[in-house]
């Protein structure tokens, strides 16, 4: 991986100094009907950092990662991504401003191949038009070729070699979840949103993932934000972290000082509300 | 100008000046109406209990009515042959499940669709290699159904009600509150809402999801042989019919998939909605729209309301 | 033995983007191509040509066209009948007034309003899913049905209410209207078959292609890597449609020489979709074997007693075809809901290694 990584920093993402604000969450609440997911809540998140969002089951997590990328629209709030502030916006929109992810359970295309299913990430690159996609030859042939370049590039970085042409059901869990990974480092986002990227994996698998998100970050300058219930994990990724609990924000800081919060250490062994 | 008062003022102008006739259209409304109802409480039925939108309904309504008018005409007494159509049915629920819905447990829902309309094909080929193609009468009297007529004078006009009408409307009643009480009541009933809940999940706390598909099917069948019995003593029975039950399709866009309240009122609003608008509007048009109002209808209620009248909104997740 | 990929390295990303990746594979295309461009216009009789290969190419184009919506972007639709009217109404309507442009193109252009079409009655898959589409392209069917007949302009107002097919040439060679030879007109359907799978399998391998399938495996994620569900779906409706249209078109022009409304019921629109999930849903050479297998199956009923001497009278045939093709659509999706095209790849992934599978 080289020169084309963050490709589509030209503009905007360059006037952002690293440490300084990328995403900025104000007074976010969502609920639907009359069930409160998300209550109140505001942080932030910074160019190059790994923040960490953890919290119980239930906590109104994944509907946090949701709302930011566009899925949900909260009631109550506002997002800034960049120093823009957003207003509804689709999920795609937020796909093609930088943000991208990946999902608690599984997400992938499961009828197409790995290959497919990273090139799936950079459609939002590829823009020859329905004339030229017609023939395949020419001018759409060079720009799948060309992608086809970066998306090895990727297989490469993540060894996912042997599995490039299989289809993706049939793989195990801890390859699909890497495959997922690659799909959305694919789009090459400026904000990449990993829902709990090592649920249900060995030791192994882990040290193997933590590995990868922390070489995205280094090496490309990816900023992170990652869900994740290993305790361990987290606190050796993370820069800073935020708890929730019942949609509400307890605790935001450096892994050390969540760790000694008194708030948190209720919410996770359970003090009556 | 003309066609503006042609479309919004012209009809209920006629309305109000023969309000027997409108009442004559509102009737034969509500017939028409109550057999949608029929036909699309059957689906629900079958959504309700596998989640599988029974494509097999429309031909399961005929091949029920044939059996019973086949089993009179071969010289069965007609209760009898009421009774054989019934059992026919039961195996015909038990076969399909063994055959066909055992082996697509935790499928997508579009290939147990698919399946179905596999199984209305050849149940179509089947029950015109063993009854005929051809259209045959409703044994309607010989079942001790009432088939006369009343008049009624009012509005300076008369309105004229079927008797057999009348006999569908209550039968349909009756079955609507069997089933329900049968739904919210008994024990099958509750492992039926399981199954539609979660396949797997009512697999693994001891649900037979073979017994309880069996039975729904079983009850639906039951449901399509009442229906056809209506359905033949107004017209014929003939396979044209399972054309005309996909009109249960909007029906439950309407009412949702699941509620079988639903089943009735989309039912009825879809019967009323297409005869209203043939009689008054439908000439504008040429007539004959009585083949796509119900789609359309239906077509423009989804884009406001997916979940039809009664659904839940679906909170979608990732 | 001979079906070997072993040696054939690929060295470049073109080469491994390539259609048919296996030497042996173009081989094969290329004799298939030139028995049906060459071999078939000699030796075929007219029952051959006109009974069997010219149904067999239209219901593959249409079985394409529907394949690209239900197979590759996931939407179900039961409207396939009606927008092949569409084409062929269309494809009447613009001989009727432009009679000295050339058949073939207009038979092209009339893709474009059922295109259009399509597009419309497309538009509700935006909020609505699954089944639910089936009763919008239900709506579809219906209405124009009810359109191919309570509009008198689409059929010239012909008393009989079908459209006549009226003669046409190109070059000198008469290929529509009564006249016009089997072998003509089996030649100008095989082209445009031909031409047109080439199209879709380069649409459907590319970007397009891929941002339907996507659609199709997992439309949340799909527009969370930046789909637009809009653009995906519609583009998926009208190219589906557009196929279609050319379907039908030829159907009334190079096949029966006049329709009516029965030719684009919503039976036509259940044999198309039977063509594909028989053939294999999601594949461009299952399109081929549903339609070569629905199309022939009635025809092998008829023959297959005969053999033996028994005589079996038409409507019995009817019956037991129709018997038979919702026993196999059931069997498939039970055993192998990737149809024929499926069992086609297992063999030839057999054959790759045989005789030593291990």
């Amino acid at each position: 991986m080289n020169a084309h990584v963050n490709q589509n920093s030209v503009s905007a993402i360059d006037n952002i100094a690293k440490g300084d604000v990328l995403l900025q969450v104000d007074n976010i609440s969502l609920s639907f009907g009359g069930v409160k997911a998300i209550t109140d809540i505001s942080f932030d998140i910074r160019k190059g950092e790994i923040r960490a969002i953890i919290g119980p089951n239930g906590a109104g997590k994944t509907s946090m990662l949701n709302v930011i990328n566009g899925f949900y629209h909260p009631q109550e709030g506002t997002i800034s991504f960049m120093g823009q502030q957003r207003t509804k916006m689709r999920p795609y929109v937020a796909a093609s401003q930088g943000i991208s992810r990946t999902f608690q359970n599984v997400a992938l295309f499961s009828g197409m191949s790995t290959l497919d299913n990273i090139m799936a990430g950079r459609c939002l690159k590829m823009h020859k038009s329905f004339f030229w996609q017609i023939f395949r030859h020419g001018p759409a042939l060079d720009e799948e070729i060309e992608h086809r370049k970066v998306v090895e590039d990727i297989i490469e970085f993540l060894e996912i070699e042997h599995i490039r042409k299989d289809p993706v059901g049939a793989l195990p869990y801890g390859l699909q979840k890497r495959v997922e990974l690659a799909r959305a480092l694919a789009a090459e986002p400026i904000l990449l949103l990993l829902d709990e990227p090592m649920a249900g994996m060995n030791l192994e698998e882990k040290e193997d993932m933590s590995r990868f998100i922390i070489e995205v970050n280094e090496q490309f300058g990816t900023t992170i934000a990652l869900i994740e219930h290993d305790m361990g994990v987290v606190m050796d990724l993370a820069d800073r972290v935020v708890v929730l609990d019942y949609g509400k924000k307890i605790a935001d800081g450096k892994p050390a000082e969540v760790q000694a919060d008194q708030n948190v250490i209720d919410a996770y062994l359970g003090v009556a509300h | 100008m003309e066609l503006l008062y042609n479309i919004f003022i012209d009809p209920f102008v006629q309305m109000g000046a023969m309000p027997d006739f409108l009442l004559q259209v509102l009737w034969e409304g509500f017939v028409s109406g109550i057999l949608y109802a029929l036909l699309a409480l059957g689906f629900v039925l079958i959504f309700k209990a596998s989640g599988v939108f029974n494509f097999a309904q429309g031909i399961m309504v005929v091949f029920s009515a044939l059996s019973l008018v086949s089993l009179y005409a071969a010289g069965v007494p007609a209760y009898i042959a009421l009774a054989l159509a019934i059992l026919i049915m039961a195996a015909l629920a038990v076969t399909i499940e063994r055959v066909v819905l055992r082996h697509l447990v935790n499928q997508d829902d579009i290939i147990l669709f698919m399946a179905t309309i596999g199984l209305s094909y050849f149940l179509i080929g089947f029950g015109e290699l063993i009854f005929g193609g051809e259209p045959k009468a409703m044994i309607t009297e010989e079942l001790g159904l009432p088939t006369g007529s009343t008049t009624f004078d009012i509005f300076d006009g008369i309105l004229i009600l079927q008797h057999i009408d009348i006999a569908a409307a209550v039968i349909a009643a009756i079955l609507v509150a069997v089933l329900a009480i049968f739904f919210s009541k008994t024990r099958i009933g509750r492992g039926l809402r399981a199954v539609a809940d979660d396949h797997q999940a009512a697999l693994s706390v001891g649900i037979s999801l073979n017994q309880i598909w069996a039975i729904v099917w079983f009850a639906s069948g039951i449901v399509a042989l009442a229906t056809g019995i209506m359905w033949g003593a107004k017209s014929d029975v003939s396979f044209a019919l399972q054309i005309v039950a996909l009109k249960a399709l909007p029906v439950l866009i309407l009412g949702g998939f699941t509620s079988v309240p639903g089943a009735i009122v989309g039912g009825l609003i879809i019967g009323f909605g297409e005869k209203l608008f043939e009689v008054y509007w439908g000439g504008l048009l040429g007539g004959g729209v009585e083949g796509w109002f119900a789609y359309v209808i239906a077509l423009i209620f989804l884009l406001f309301r997916p979940q039809g009248l009664f659904g839940e909104k679906i909170i979608e997740r990732v | 033995m001979f079906y070997r990929e072993a040696g054939q390295y690929k060295t470049n990303y073109k080469d491994d983007l390539a259609t048919f990746p296996i030497l042996q594979d173009r081989i094969a295309i290329g004799i298939y191509l030139v028995i049906a461009f060459v071999a078939i216009p000699i030796f075929g009789n007219d029952f051959f040509i006109n009974s069997m290969m010219i149904p067999f190419l239209i219901f593959t184009l249409a079985a394409i066209g529907l394949n690209i919506l239900t197979g590759y972007t996931g939407q179900l639709s039961l409207g396939t009948g009606a927008f092949m009217g569409v084409g062929a109404y269309a494809c009447y309507k613009m001989t009727t007034i432009f009679p000295d442009i050339n058949i073939i193109i207009l038979v092209v252009l009339s893709g474009v309003f059922s295109a259009g079409i399509g597009a419309i009655f497309g538009l509700p898959s935006l909020r609505i899913k699954g089944f639910y589409l089936v009763v919008t392209t239900l709506a579809a069917q219906f209405f124009l049905e009810w359109c191919f007949i309570r509009i008198p302009w689409l059929y010239n107002y012909n008393i009989s209410g079908a459209i006549e097919v009226p003669q046409r040439e190109i070059m000198g060679v008469i290929i529509t209207g009564a006249s016009a030879s089997p072998t003509a007109r089996y030649l100008v359907v095989l082209s445009v078959v031909v031409v047109m799978t080439w199209i879709a399998s380069n649409i459907i391998q590319g970007r397009i292609g891929r941002s339907w399938m996507m659609i199709r495996d997992m439309d949340i994620a799909a527009e969370l890597m930046g789909v637009r569900p809009l653009q995906a779906k519609l583009s998926a409706f009208a190219v589906s449609s557009f196929y279609c249209g050319v379907a039908g078109a030829m159907m009334v022009f190079f096949w029966l020489g006049a329709a009516e409304v029965e030719s684009f019921d919503v039976n036509q629109s259940f044999r198309i979709l039977f063509m594909v999930v028989l053939g294999g849903l999601g594949s461009l050479v299952g399109c081929y074997m549903g339609a070569a297998f629905i199309w022939m199956l009635p025809i092998m009923i008829t023959i297959a007693p005969s053999i033996f001497g028994l005589d079996i009278n038409a409507a019995t045939v009817e019956h037991i075809n129709f018997m038979m093709i919702g026993g196999l659509i059931i069997f498939f999706l039970i055993m192998e809901p990737h149809g024929l095209a499926r069992l086609w790849s297992l063999a030839k992934q057999k054959l790759r290694v045989w005789p030593f599978p291990y």
